[in-house]
């Protein structure tokens, strides 16, 4: 542990200075009346251009994805680099589709897809379903970024022998930010994303320079990957995709845009910007994440170059891959700069684990809370169910990390990704057209959450050699295709989803079962900064609307 | 502040040009090669770091086209 004693000062140092940042965040651009579900929840929906993209930044981009994306392409090579047209793709599909979902948003005080749900559709049963399939999803999302501190954590070697030791850096950290979350709510995340993007720049700028420079230029890294993979009895790994993968590479970074914008928090993200050119603007300032993280993942080919051995996993035998950047760094770096580094990714961590827990406790407040357990919850309940929930959100996630093993949390991330894009056909179509009927939709989400969850459990991990949720790639010959091609679970599921969903609702407008009536007007969809605001209605329960 | 008597509407061809970068990356034929390389880095790379650049450009170009003020 003393040869990391430099590396730990530094970390703790930025650790314990953006802690302080998290607490008094809650005076920066502070409002009248913080006991608001719009104050705490999305930071007044008053961010500008620098702060969303700090902030939308620094909450799709987290810290298990700079320790988990080079990890895959240390592991696999090029199918991992998937990351990179995933990101592509993603701005171009919110600037036509989420900007509708703002304004919408912004025209009827929504704060969740929910909310939207529920008012577009005249259903509270689909807008629960949508609630608890974002919440679900959300979680091991959370428990993900514990993994990714814990990876840093180990590398420096301050791990205890116990359980509780083991996590106890783990649990502090948690507890300080479960704190200023409460405290400061998205103020917090937006306020701490400038110093974490600020440091993962800087590191990923001198280590794309620095590492290179050290290792014999990008050429030498290349080929020393290429002659790993070369060796390796697996015949779908190298540095470009096999025959076999390149379904799976495209739907994969399909599915995963889809679903990256479906999760409550990148939608808490949006939705706290302050109009809809802050959100367009944004869209062609965010893919300069990209371009770092397609740079992050390179950094799997240089820990091969580097003869990086990962160090071992939970179980004896097995590697924890998760440590090969960190111990690269830990390798090629100065004690100092590693420090840096680690707290880039541990402070990483925070950032967007703050924004999951505060999107999914503004799912709990306003889709459970609000609609069930009590209608008449005023402004200043809502914020406060919304903090009390944030904080059980967050015990949750340490709960999940400390009590069961990591790769539980990493399989219910793996279908978390493939659940929440069974909410595509409600919040996404829904955001075009009402024709979808809700019934079908809720019968649309089994059918694809069923099949889903079919084909992540008939897949295998030779690796590991567990026989179910080893991946999420497919393979085509299970349906009968003679092909040995893979593609991504979640795609086939979410076309089964809408397939069943328009299927039904012809059935439906056949037996003519009521639709509900539409709380939105297409006006509402190009709303912007300064319209005068819809007052929602929810307090009064309109019962005579779905009886027409 | 809205004009009231023109429904308003974010409809614009302009619009039709992120199909672009939304289809381009995700086809594999594009670029599943390793040469040629630049700098050191194979096709399959650069190309698709090339591809951040596109999504740059149409993002950019459509939001100047389709901004608020400009009719």
């Amino acid at each position: 542990m003393s040869d990391h004693i430099t590396e730990i000062v530094v970390f703790t140092f930025l650790f314990l200075l953006v802690s302080v940042m998290g607490f008094v965040a809650s005076r920066w651009r502070a409002p009248k009346d913080m006991a608001h579900l719009d104050e705490w929840g999305l930071g007044g929906r008053s961010f500008g251009g620098w702060v969303t993209w700090f902030l939308v930044g620094g909450d799709l981009y987290t810290a298990y994805t700079f320790v988990a994306v080079p990890a895959l392409i240390f592991g696999a090579g090029a199918a991992g680099f998937f990351a990179v047209p995933y990101t592509v793709i993603i701005y171009p599909l919110f600037f036509l589709i989420l900007i509708r979902l703002w304004s919408v948003s912004h025209r009827h005080g929504f704060v969740t897809p929910a909310d939207f749900v529920r008012t577009r559709f005249d259903s509270p049963t689909l807008a629960l379903v949508v609630a608890i399939t974002g919440i679900v999803a959300t979680m091991p999302y959370i428990a993900l970024q514990l993994i990714g501190i814990e990876a840093v954590l180990k590398t420096m070697g301050v791990t205890g022998e116990s359980p509780i030791a083991r996590h106890l850096p783990i649990i502090i950290a948690f507890a300080i930010l479960a704190a200023y979350t409460y405290q400061s709510g998205l103020r917090a995340p937006a306020l701490i994303a400038f110093v974490k993007d600020t440091l993962i720049y800087i590191v990923i700028l001198v280590a794309v320079l620095w590492l290179p420079y050290k290792l014999g230029g990008w050429g030498a890294i290349f080929d020393a990957a290429d002659a790993k993979f070369q060796t390796s009895p697996n015949p779908n790994d190298g540095i470009t995709l096999s025959a076999n993968n390149q379904v799976q590479y495209f739907t994969l970074a399909l599915g995963s845009a889809l679903a990256l914008f479906l999760y409550p928090h990148s939608i808490t993200g949006v939705l706290a910007s302050r109009n809809r050119d802050v959100i367009k603007r944004n869209m062609s300032a965010l893919p300069a994440y990209s371009l770092l993280l397609g740079l992050i993942a390179l950094l799997g080919y240089m820990a091969v170059a580097a003869g990086v051995k990962p160090l071992p996993g939970a179980t004896p035998g097995s590697v924890d891959s998760n440590t090969v950047v960190p111990l690269l760094f830990d390798q090629q770096f100065p004690a100092w700069f590693t420090g840096v580094a680690f707290a880039a990714i541990g402070i990483g961590a925070l950032v967007p684990a703050a924004i999951m827990s505060i999107a999914a406790a503004n799912l709990f407040t306003r889709n459970i809370y609000k609609e069930y357990l009590r209608k008449d919850a005023t402004h200043a309940q809502e914020a406060n169910v919304a903090k009390i929930t944030s904080l059980v959100v967050k015990i949750g996630a340490v709960a999940c990390i400390v009590f069961l093993d990591p790769q539980f949390s990493i399989d219910l991330q793996l279908i978390g990704g493939v659940i929440i894009l069974q909410t595509a056909p409600a919040v996404v179509i829904g955001l075009y057209t009402r024709w979808l009927h809700r019934g079908a939709l809720i019968a649309g989400w089994a059918a694809g959450m069923a099949i889903g969850f079919w084909m992540l459990w008939q897949i295998p991990n030779a690796a590991t050699g567990r026989k179910h949720f080893g991946g999420s790639a497919f393979p085509l010959s299970e349906f009968g295709f003679d092909t040995p091609r893979t593609i991504y679970v979640g795609f086939v599921a979410v076309l089964v989803n809408a397939l069943v969903a328009a299927i039904v609702t012809l059935v439906l407008r056949a037996a003519k079962t009521p639709e509900g009536v539409d709380g939105t007007s297409p006006d509402d969809y190009f709303a912007d900064e300064g319209d005068p605001r819809v007052e929602r209605q929810r307090t009064t329960p309109i019962d005579n609307v779905s009886s027409t | 502040m809205a004009e009231p008597d023109r429904p308003r509407t974010d409809r614009s061809p302009w619009n039709w040009l992120l199909i672009v970068p939304i289809v381009v990356p995700l086809l594999t034929f594009l670029y599943n090669r390793d040469e040629p390389r630049i700098a050191g880095f194979p096709l399959f790379y650069w190309l698709q770091f090339a591809f951040i650049l596109l999504g740059v450009l149409t993002t950019t170009v459509v939001y100047q086209m389709t901004k608020r003020g400009r009719s």
